[in-house]
């Protein structure tokens, strides 16, 4: 009846579990009561859950992965704590199998759970905004794909109070990932839950690919798209080729976890060198498809606040399309070890360091921007120059371990952890905090509060550095990553400094956070009256702040690059329309709610191996799906009326400020 | 990138006067959608052949490629798919003429023929399986069943989209809805096709070289 899940599956033993347990399900109590209080359910389903407006889809990506963030950010607090401890032989407070599991579900929530839903949520806002859009290309497929995302999201937080988590490495090599080393069902947690978002994320990347190429404004050429919008068509060209693979490595794993094949296997002519290959050519790309929208939103930052346009707009263009291409012939270098001979390793050293010039010239790109631009010193300008600086010391960093005979002695060591963390945190994170800062005031018609968000960008980039430098010098001390105690006692003071990183980072954090409440509290003082609070350059800055749900009352035609800018300099950014007409829009749907969190129990089932459930819950998504294809009531219109009140309250306020 | 503008301003001129400013053709644009999703299933098939290609001639010791593999019965699989593929034509053929009925006709005999080709790929499947060559017994059988079952789901759930679309055509006719899902469907039935004449070639031909 209920497979392999018993009452022993909750881990009432383990007090620190317990305890953050208690914690979770006291907030959630509070929310769910608070929602009741003020009567938010309706609005709450009607306004959200049900939407499938782009920009309401962001905010919610957003808000999960802001939540993911604290999550996995927990998660590296405990590990730096642990390790601060447990020197000596000492064995700190996380025994093996726990801490096991803990820097597992790090790289796991990081990755997949915080960074690629803010990646989503980024361009859910802004691309459409920015082509002269009404919406994406198919805004059903758009909010199925976050209830997948959340679907996926749901199971990884249920393995923390039924059963237990992965405790193999946030890639889950085999052999240890197969039934015979991981017999329990945390490698199940992993497969499912990524299995399940990762279909989510391919439809975004179809979606969005579909979107920037047929639904641009009249007259923008693909050579006058924002900056971002095409950082964003090069993501989603790599979602499209690499999550597939994704898809086929976790499919294989789990036939051999499930009915017993031997693709990885240690015996019957397995192989899982072939695992590591096939994880390997879809994890490399999936570093560029994180990192590229944060190089977008740099250059958008960088040259609206410098006042400038972009300088060398074309070769970032090419920069970035050589570094779409390029991310697919470097996948070797995760494992130069693996032996596959010196012509082999040399071919994948050369294409990865090759990938430093495109990169670099990205660099000089946002530098010559600034250069003789009246800079603007503000919260998302804080976190691209502090980008800067990080990145570049990554990035050198990174060509050193391409050389496959340094790599020998750095694999596996903490100088790995600190090369991939100083990219990561230094590239993706302080990209999307930035345009996290830029767009908000979009969205929400207010902006973000200065100081906070300038406090958080400062313990961000100085408490990654105390973090992350002695991991740096802990490599070539020796020390190998993923220890859960150590006996050299020379590893201690740079594991404490270490440590003491990790609290200013989440200094940060709390920053952050403190600012989303300050701001809320005094949004009536920073509210953005004119929809174009920064002097912006692109289109998404031509309409009012937040955002009317139709966009643009009518599709603006591009002439230029930053075509907002070009309108601004010929004076029509503010004219009137003579008329307004009716608008044609998707109405909202509940089958992605209701596919997502059907999927969620599908995925659950299987875990546990509750067949009748999964056989169940399969049936209910294929139900799902086929009566939405039989629904023909999926659009209507807007009536010209209806904009036409939208539209002159903005141009009152802007008369009034005049 | 000029023409793609042009063609913008195109849908845009030729909308009628409620989609005044919609600015791109609902049908094409859904079309296109399916070509990307297509190319996105082509790198997954990449990924299971690469397996196949690693793993292909690792038997341990179990039955091999040679023994197994019956040509002339691959053969009949391969027409029965070929033909279905020309049905899903007529039946294009007929949409575009405005033939309901004979769209209808056409697309009830290409998921016969699918069904058909599913079945005796059951069959193949069974007979390996009693013979003791189930995926269980040597990464080469994991890999060959997971390849040509991956094909084989392709095809079933194409002869249930079929079914689907059958009875969609039937209450509610050509509309733009069901010309634009028939024109996917029709898409995704040439690619297996095409997916299978690479497994023809790759699996079988050359497994019994």
């Amino acid at each position: 009846m209920f497979g392999k899940l018993s009452i022993e599956a909750v881990p009432y033993h383990e007090p620190i579990v317990m305890v953050v347990l208690a914690v979770a399900a006291v907030m959630g109590l509070g929310v769910v009561a608070a929602i009741t209080y003020f009567k938010k359910w309706g609005y709450l389903w009607k306004e959200w859950i049900t939407s499938v407006d782009h920009k309401r889809l962001g905010v919610m990506y957003i808000l999960v992965a802001i939540v993911m963030l604290i999550r996995g950010f927990s998660d590296a607090i405990m590990m730096r704590s642990q390790q601060a401890i447990a020197s000596g032989g000492a064995e700190g407070y996380l025994p093996p199998e726990h801490y096991d599991q803990i820097f597992t579900a790090h790289g796991v929530i990081m990755i997949f759970f915080m960074a690629m839903p803010f990646m989503v949520g980024l361009m859910n806002i802004a691309v459409p905004l920015q082509i002269g859009a009404r919406d994406v290309a198919f805004p059903f497929l758009n909010s199925l794909s976050f209830w997948l995302t959340v679907a996926g999201v749901i199971l990884v937080n249920v393995s923390l109070g039924v059963g237990e988590f992965a405790a193999t490495g946030w890639l889950a090599y085999p052999p240890l990932s197969d039934i015979q080393y991981s017999p329990g069902v945390g490698v199940d947690y992993w497969i499912w839950s990524l299995q399940i978002s990762g279909i989510g994320t391919l439809l975004t990347g179809v979606n969005f690919f579909v979107t920037i190429l047929k639904m641009r404004a009249p007259g923008m050429t693909l050579m006058k798209m924002p900056m971002f919008t095409w950082t964003a068509l090069c993501t989603n060209v790599l979602i499209i080729t690499a999550f597939p693979i994704l898809t086929v490595t976790i499919a294989l794993l789990t036939l051999d976890r499930y009915i017993g094949t031997h693709f990885f296997t240690n015996d019957m002519g397995g192989n899982q060198m072939m695992y590591v290959n096939l994880i390997w050519a879809w994890g490399h790309p999936e570093v560029y498809i994180l990192v590229l929208p944060a190089f977008g939103i740099f250059a958008e930052v960088v040259a609206t606040y410098c006042k400038k346009r972009l300088f060398g707009y074309t070769s970032m263009v090419y920069a970035t399309v050589a570094i779409t291409v390029l991310s697919f012939i470097v996948w070797l270098h995760h494992f130069f070890t693996m032996g596959a001979g010196a012509n082999v390793n040399s071919f994948f050293g050369i294409a990865t360091m090759i990938i430093a010039i495109p990169t670099g010239v990205k660099i000089f790109n946002w530098l010559f921007t600034m250069y003789e631009g009246r800079v603007q010193f503000t919260v998302p300008m804080a976190w691209t120059l502090g980008f800067l600086i990080t990145f570049t010391i990554g990035g050198m960093t990174g060509v050193l371990l391409a050389v496959p005979g340094a790599d020998y002695v750095l694999h596996n060591s903490l100088f790995l952890i600190a090369h991939f963390h100083n990219v990561i945190i230094g590239g993706v994170v302080f990209g999307y905090l930035a345009g996290f800062t830029y767009w908000f005031p979009k969205v929400f018609g207010f902006k973000l509060d200065e100081k906070l968000g300038k406090a958080s960008a400062w313990c961000w980039i100085v408490g990654f550095f105390t973090a992350f430098m002695p991991l740096y010098a802990l490599g070539f001390m020796g020390m190998t990553r993923r220890l859960n105690s150590y006996d050299n006692p020379d590893w201690h003071f740079p594991l404490i400094i270490a440590a003491i990183g990790a609290l200013i980072i989440a200094c940060g954090i709390a920053c952050q956070l403190l600012q989303l409440f300050v701001s809320i509290k005094n949004r009536h003082q920073n509210i953005d009256e004119t929809g174009d609070p920064w002097g912006g350059r692109t289109l998404e800055w031509s309409i009012p702040s937040p955002a009317p749900f139709y966009n643009f009352a009518h599709t603006p035609v591009v002439e230029e690059r930053d075509a907002f800018w070009h309108m601004k300099e010929k004076g029509i950014s503010e004219q009137k329309p003579a008329e307004y007409q009716d608008i044609h829009m998707p109405k909202n749907t509940s089958a992605g709610f209701f596919i997502g969190i059907i999927a969620s129990v599908f995925g659950f089932a299987l875990i546990w191996h509750i067949w009748w459930l999964a056989i169940v819950s399969a049936i209910g998504i294929f139900v799902t799906m086929v009566l939405r294809t039989f629904n023909d009531d999926i659009d209507y219109y807007v009536p010209a009326a209806e904009v036409e009140r939208i539209e002159s309250q903005r141009y009152q306020k802007l008369s009034n400020q005049a | 990138m000029s023409t793609q503008s042009m063609t913008n301003q195109d849908a845009h001129a030729h909308g009628h006067e409620h989609d005044d400013h919609e600015h791109h053709d609902p049908v094409a644009t859904k079309v296109f959608g399916f070509w990307i999703y297509i190319m996105s299933d082509c790198v997954l098939f990449a990924s299971i052949f690469a397996t196949y290609a690693v793993l292909g001639t690792n038997y341990a010791g179990g039955p091999t490629s040679h023994e197994l593999f019956e040509l002339p019965f691959v053969l009949v699989e391969t027409f029965v798919l070929l033909a279905s593929s020309f049905m899903i034509g007529l039946a294009t053929l007929a949409m575009n003429k405005g033939n309901k009925q004979g769209t209808m006709l056409w697309l009830a005999l290409t998921l016969i023929l699918g069904a058909v080709f599913v079945s005796l790929e059951i069959y193949e499947f069974h007979h390996f399986i009693s013979e003791g060559a189930g995926p269980q017994r040597s990464a080469f059988l994991s890999s060959f069943f997971t390849l040509v079952g991956t094909h084989g789901l392709h095809v079933t759930s194409g002869v249930i989209w079929a079914i689907i679309l059958l009875i969609q055509i039937a209450t509610k006719g050509l509309n733009d809805m069901n010309r634009s899902r028939l024109m996917c469907l029709s898409l995704f039935w040439h690619f297996l096709h095409i997916i299978w004449i690479c497994v023809f070639t790759i699996v079988y031909l050359m497994g019994v070289i």
